[in-house]
């Protein structure tokens, strides 16, 4: 995994409150590829994923310590503006969470609040998102019906068509298939191999045939550290650690 | 005993319990309905009382009380939102939210003679709005605010945390997540709460007792430092005070009847909101 990368940490501690949940994190994550983080449930995925986008913010009585870096800049440096943070590195969560509104108005949330007021525009960039989660098909004459009526499937690529809408460099996937059939899920994984062309993509999953199938790095976390992180050929075949290879084969975990 | 007896027992005491107030609540209700409905009619809610408040209608506390629940409205809604919008959503959860909350919900339990004197201290007295709609509003404002913040909080905690961190992982700042994807499903709920507070207001006596209402005036209030009659005042007035209180019993009954159908309605609609937007959401 040679190159330049697109995101990195340096010595990165989270604590809630006084526990401590990752140490020493350094990780580097190339563009245009698919990086997953995978590990026992517990072990600090989902944290760590939500200090890549400051989410962790939101959680009070959180603390953190390093750095993170994206394409250089400090994402915590003082003179970093949060929302501008979050619009490059966007956000799909675990449980799909469309907002009570119509399909249109899900996907233009962003754009919006962005203080984008041109219909026409605004009707652009909703199309491409929504081709680009391959959701434009299902939903094209429905647009202004409420996002509550789609499927879980659906939902799930509203979200992450919803994500692209604002032109994200970096997207986060917190286990954006876990509470999906397996047609929906196949659909998702799919739709996350043709996005890793225009995004970088960091993706968090429990399902270890996933990673495999979809990933083209594998980091596997344990108890809030990195433990080996490498191409994902390489991890599933030869990881080099022990503690790798027995979570892949599944003597633990 | 045997359980399945035991367990009976209880269930038919419980019924007899519910079933106990809603005949209460349907006694009373029959009552003034069939004591008041004589005296209603057109010139009863359109005419001022007459001779010796013996004859004619209730006019002038029936827009009163209007005025007094607008001033009360105008007051509590904005600053209870606001309070609720800030306990819930800024302030740092801690000792001193908690005391704040603790405050507000002992607030809700002073007797409302008590917020009348309150209101006569500082509206009628330290801000020099004399006896007035203004200050009785006010006052009447200070005793539904505890209603209005509680079911302002109780509204924006129904609404999900999910949509919060939606918004904000798309780019919004705080304010625009709770503007945007707050406020807009937690409004019902914070209104439905409201107007209960309101419905309970309009019908309070003690508070305005000091602060505005009159015995009787011949004309309406021409602005909002006019003193001014209410409907429970005048109804307590009729039932209470009137020298030939056989005569005017009727009328009192029609003005308890006007009353309970002005805080039927308020309940009603905030029924009705809630049902409108419960559907629209869903
Ligand atoms: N909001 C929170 N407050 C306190 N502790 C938390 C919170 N979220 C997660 N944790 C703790 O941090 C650790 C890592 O959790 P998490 O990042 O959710 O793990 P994973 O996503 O790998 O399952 C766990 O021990 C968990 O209990
Ligand atoms: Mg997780």
């Amino acid at each position: 995994m040679a190159g330049e990368a697109k995101v990195w940490t340096e010595g990165l501690n989270f604590f809630y409150g006084a526990s401590q949940a990752l140490h020493d994190i350094n990780i580097k994550i190339p563009p245009h590829k698919v990086t997953a983080f995978i590990g026992p449930s517990g072990c600090g995925k989902s944290t760590f994923l939500r200090c890549l986008n400051r989410m962790n913010e939101t959680i009070v009585g959180t603390r953190i310590e390093g750095k993170v870096f994206i394409e250089g800049h400090d994402i915590y440096d003082r003179s970093v503006d949060v929302v501008d943070i979050r619009r490059r590195i966007g956000m799909v969560f675990q449980k799909s969470n469309p907002f009570p509104k119509s399909i249109f108005d899900n996907v233009a949330y962003g754009l919006r609040i962005g203080g984008l007021k041109d219909k026409n525009k605004l009707a652009e960039v909703v199309e491409k998102a929504l081709i680009d989660a391959a959701l434009w098909d299902e939903v094209r004459d429905r647009l202004q019906e409420s996002a509550m009526g789609l499927s879980g499937g659906q939902q799930q690529r509203l979200c992450i068509a919803r994500a692209l809408a604002v032109e994200p460099e970096v997207l986060l996937m917190d286990e954006p298939a876990s509470a999906l059939d397996p047609i929906a899920t196949q659909r998702i994984e799919e739709l996350i191999h043709q996005l890793k062309e225009k995004y970088t993509i960091i993706i968090v999953t429990h399902n270890m045939q996933q990673a495999a199938r979809v990933s083209d790095i594998t980091a596997f976390f344990y108890l809030g550290r990195l433990i080996e992180v490498d191409d994902t050929e390489r991890i599933f075949t030869r990881p080099k650690l022990k503690q790798t290879e027995d979570y892949i084969t599944g003597r633990f975990g | 005993m045997k359980k399945q007896t035991v367990e009976t027992l209880g269930f038919n005491l419980f019924r007899l319990g519910s079933v106990f107030v809603v005949l209460i609540l349907g006694a009373i209700l029959f009552d003034i309905f069939y004591k008041g409905i004589g005296a209603i009619s057109w010139e009863f809610l359109t005419a001022e009382p007459r001779m010796g408040m013996t004859e004619g209608g209730i006019f002038p506390a029936i827009v009163g009380t209007l005025y007094i629940t607008l001033i009360t409205a105008l007051f509590s809604v904005p600053l209870g939102m606001f309070a609720a919008i800030y306990l819930n959503e800024y302030a740092r959860q801690g000792k001193i939210t908690r005391i704040i909350r603790l405050s507000i919900r002992n607030l809700s339990g002073v007797p409302s003679i008590v917020y009348g004197l309150f209101g006569v201290a500082l509206f009628v007295r330290v801000l020099h709005l004399g006896t007035s709609i203004l200050s009785a509003g006010l006052t009447l404002g200070l005793l539904t605010l505890p209603w209005t913040i509680t079911a302002s909080e109780e509204a924006l905690k129904t609404v999900p945390k999910s949509y919060r961190d939606g918004a904000l992982a798309l780019g919004a700042t705080k304010w625009q997540a709770i503007r945007t994807n707050v406020l807009p499903y937690a409004i019902p709920g914070m209104l439905t709460g409201t107007i209960l507070g309101l419905a309970r207001a309009a019908g309070e006596t003690a508070p305005i007792l000091f602060t505005g209402v009159a015995f009787f005036l011949p004309f309406l209030p021409d602005s909002p430092l006019s003193q001014f009659m209410a409907l429970p005042y005048h109804l307590y007035v009729l039932a209470t005070q009137h020298h030939d209180v056989e005569k005017v019993m009727p009328l009192a009954y029609g003005t308890a009847l006007v009353l309970i159908a002005f805080v039927v309605g308020l309940n009603l609609a905030a029924v009705i909101i809630r049902y409108h937007f419960r559907k629209k959401r869903g």
